[in-house]
């Protein structure tokens, strides 16, 4: 399956840390591991790497594919490539599995050294600053100072958000897409419903399910669910699946069985994420979502906390995303105009919803390619 | 609205000469960046564009420019007090609906003012309309049923508003393809430029 500028077969690499992580939430991590993957090359003066934080879901695995026989490519690997958006003949490009993660990054299902026991219920909460942190870690271990960019959407535009203010001396640019500079009380309602589908699961056992055979799949397909008709807008999800029902049969099944669209593909999108994801991970990346807030409630606070930042700055919303609404991005952009610091902010009108910043749309990517030739040439 | 020659620069440096070096610029519907450019490169000037139109935001971005993709028309809330050196308004003040609230703000924002703007009373758009039809020009290209430009207006009139709204002309220069103009200004001039401050 080859295809346009793809970067083509790609592997992941472990980063091993034994030096200790003392988390925001006053607990410690004595070693850990990060699964990665990087694309292209480091150059010789070791300033062109870009940083890639993955949201919710997300993973290291940003771009290309397994093997020539893998169904689907990395999460962003409509942007990331050789020649792409984000060029990988030019950049450095790394993406990392989160710690807590799901995908190979020390996590719940690991196995904690002290207890020789998979951690489960006991593993902590890792926050964004956590995150960061550990991401810090990773960079020095594969000897870059400082990144040209950090790029990320929705709760990965918080780690780029974080980055400039905890190491501004190590981000070149921010690049922040569908972001906040904190949740809204709705968004973290959303999460909490999320959690309790999740945590009331009897399969759950209080997070400490790994040793049965059954897995707390119910709780994590509703909260799946529950997300993916929030990432959507309403005009986007009429355009799509409208009332069309599965079976081309108008006349109602009176049952309970699928069969609008809607509910086809959500309860597709629910299995299949419910199969592949830790529902541990789940719980506690909401949780750094919703405790993500360096300006403390404050918008004031905000310009203070930005007074830190050196980056430039490249702030992107869509106008039909709900979740993380544009205003919320202005908010960004006000506390580092407040800094003058330098930064460019686009409102894109794409309809698709909170998921437009994975889509594939032209204008947007544009932007991007524009911004990373500005990079690009700065270096 | 902003696609004359970058090449014929005249305006660009009429501007730069009222511009200090090292000023912090904002200019309002920044178009595709050129003149922000210009400034950066011959005034080593800092700041940002503001431009709705987002093939233009785009431009701008290209051309080395930071960009803020918003409506002036709603105001410039972003932007705290004096933040700036200069607000420059060119070439766009006749195609915005709430001219007094816009001056306003660009007061709010800067101690010194630049506007720009094709002169209404030159004698080519007199010539058209006595002849009977909406004046089309280098300055105008628009027809009158799909021209952005709803406030247009004469040198005569911008001094009037200037001076009924409590603002200072420090400096007026007139141009017509890419020449001073000093006799008539107000019916020899294609485009004016005015430095301003609060009086």
């Amino acid at each position: 399956m080859e295809q346009k500028n793809s970067i083509g077969l790609v592997k992941s690499s472990i980063f091993k840390s034994n030096q200790h992580l003392d988390l925001e939430s006053g607990q410690r991590i004595d070693s850990y591991e990060l699964i990665y993957e990087t694309y292209g090359t480091l150059n010789k003066k070791k300033n062109n790497a870009i940083l890639i934080c993955h949201a919710l879901s997300g993973n290291h695995h940003v771009a290309g594919r397994y093997s020539k026989n893998d169904k689907y490519p990395g999460w962003w690997d409509n942007l990331v490539g050789p020649g792409k958006a984000v060029d990988t003949n030019k950049f450095f490009v790394i993406g990392v599995n989160n710690l807590g993660g799901s995908d190979g990054s020390t996590g719940p299902k690991s196995i904690n050294p002290k207890t020789k026991k998979i951690w489960g219920s006991t593993f902590p909460i890792i926050t964004v600053k956590d995150w960061v942190t550990s991401q810090s870690h990773l960079m020095d271990f594969l000897g870059i100072d400082k990144l040209a960019g950090v790029l990320g959407g929705s709760l990965g535009g918080m780690q780029s958000l974080q980055w400039s203010i905890q190491y501004p001396e190590k981000i070149a640019n921010s690049i922040i897409i569908a972001a906040a500079p904190n949740l809204t009380a709705q968004n973290i309602a959303f999460n909490e419903v999320a959690r309790q589908s999740i945590i009331t699961d009897p399969d759950f056992k209080n997070g400490d399910f790994y040793q049965s055979k059954k897995l707390p799949k119910r709780g994590l397909r509703i909260a799946r669910m529950l997300g993916h008709i929030t990432y959507l807008s309403n005009d986007v999800m009429g355009e799509k699946f409208g009332r069309k029902k599965v079976n081309k049969k108008q006349s109602p099944a009176f049952n309970f069985k699928t069969e609008f669209e809607i509910e086809s593909y959500l309860n597709y999108q629910g299995d299949k994420f419910a199969n592949e994801f830790d529902a541990n991970s789940y719980i506690r990346m909401t949780k750094a979502l919703d405790y993500y807030d360096p300006a403390k409630g404050k918008l004031a606070n905000l310009s203070k906390v930005l007074k830190k930042a050196k980056a430039n700055f490249l702030v992107i919303s869509f106008t039909s995303d709900w979740r993380f609404s544009s205003d919320r991005s202005k908010e960004i952009v006000k506390g580092l105009l407040d800094n003058k610091i330098n930064v460019s902010y686009a409102e894109l009108s794409a309809v698709s919803g909170h998921d437009a910043f994975l889509m594939n749309d032209e204008h947007y990517h544009k932007i991007i390619k524009s911004y990373f030739q500005k990079i690009f040439k700065q270096l | 609205m902003k696609n004359f020659n970058p090449k014929k620069r005249y305006d660009f440096s009429v501007i730069e000469g009222w511009i200090d070096h090292n000023a912090k610029v904002l200019d309002l519907g920044c178009g595709d960046g050129m003149l922000l450019n210009y400034l950066n490169v011959h005034k080593n000037t800092t700041g940002f564009g503001i431009e709705k139109n987002k093939d233009n935001w785009l431009l701008s971005l290209q051309n080395g420019v930071d960009v803020i993709q918003m409506d002036l028309e709603s105001g410039l809330a972003g932007f705290e007090n004096n933040s700036f050196d200069v607000v420059i308004l060119s070439r766009t003040i006749q195609s915005m609906r709430n001219i007094e609230s816009i001056m306003k703000e660009m007061q709010r924002v800067a101690k010194v003012i630049i506007v720009t703007f094709p002169n209404f009373g030159y004698w080519k758009n007199r010539l058209q309309i006595l002849k009977g039809g909406m004046p089309i020009s280098k300055e105008l290209p628009f027809s009158w049923f799909n021209t952005p430009n709803i406030h247009l207006c004469t040198i005569h009139d911008f001094d009037t508003f200037c001076n009924s709204h409590k603002i200072k002309v420090i400096e007026r220069h007139i141009i017509t393809d890419q020449k001073a103009i000093t006799f008539y200004p107000n019916l020899f001039g294609a485009l004016a430029l005015y430095k301003l401050v609060k009086k």
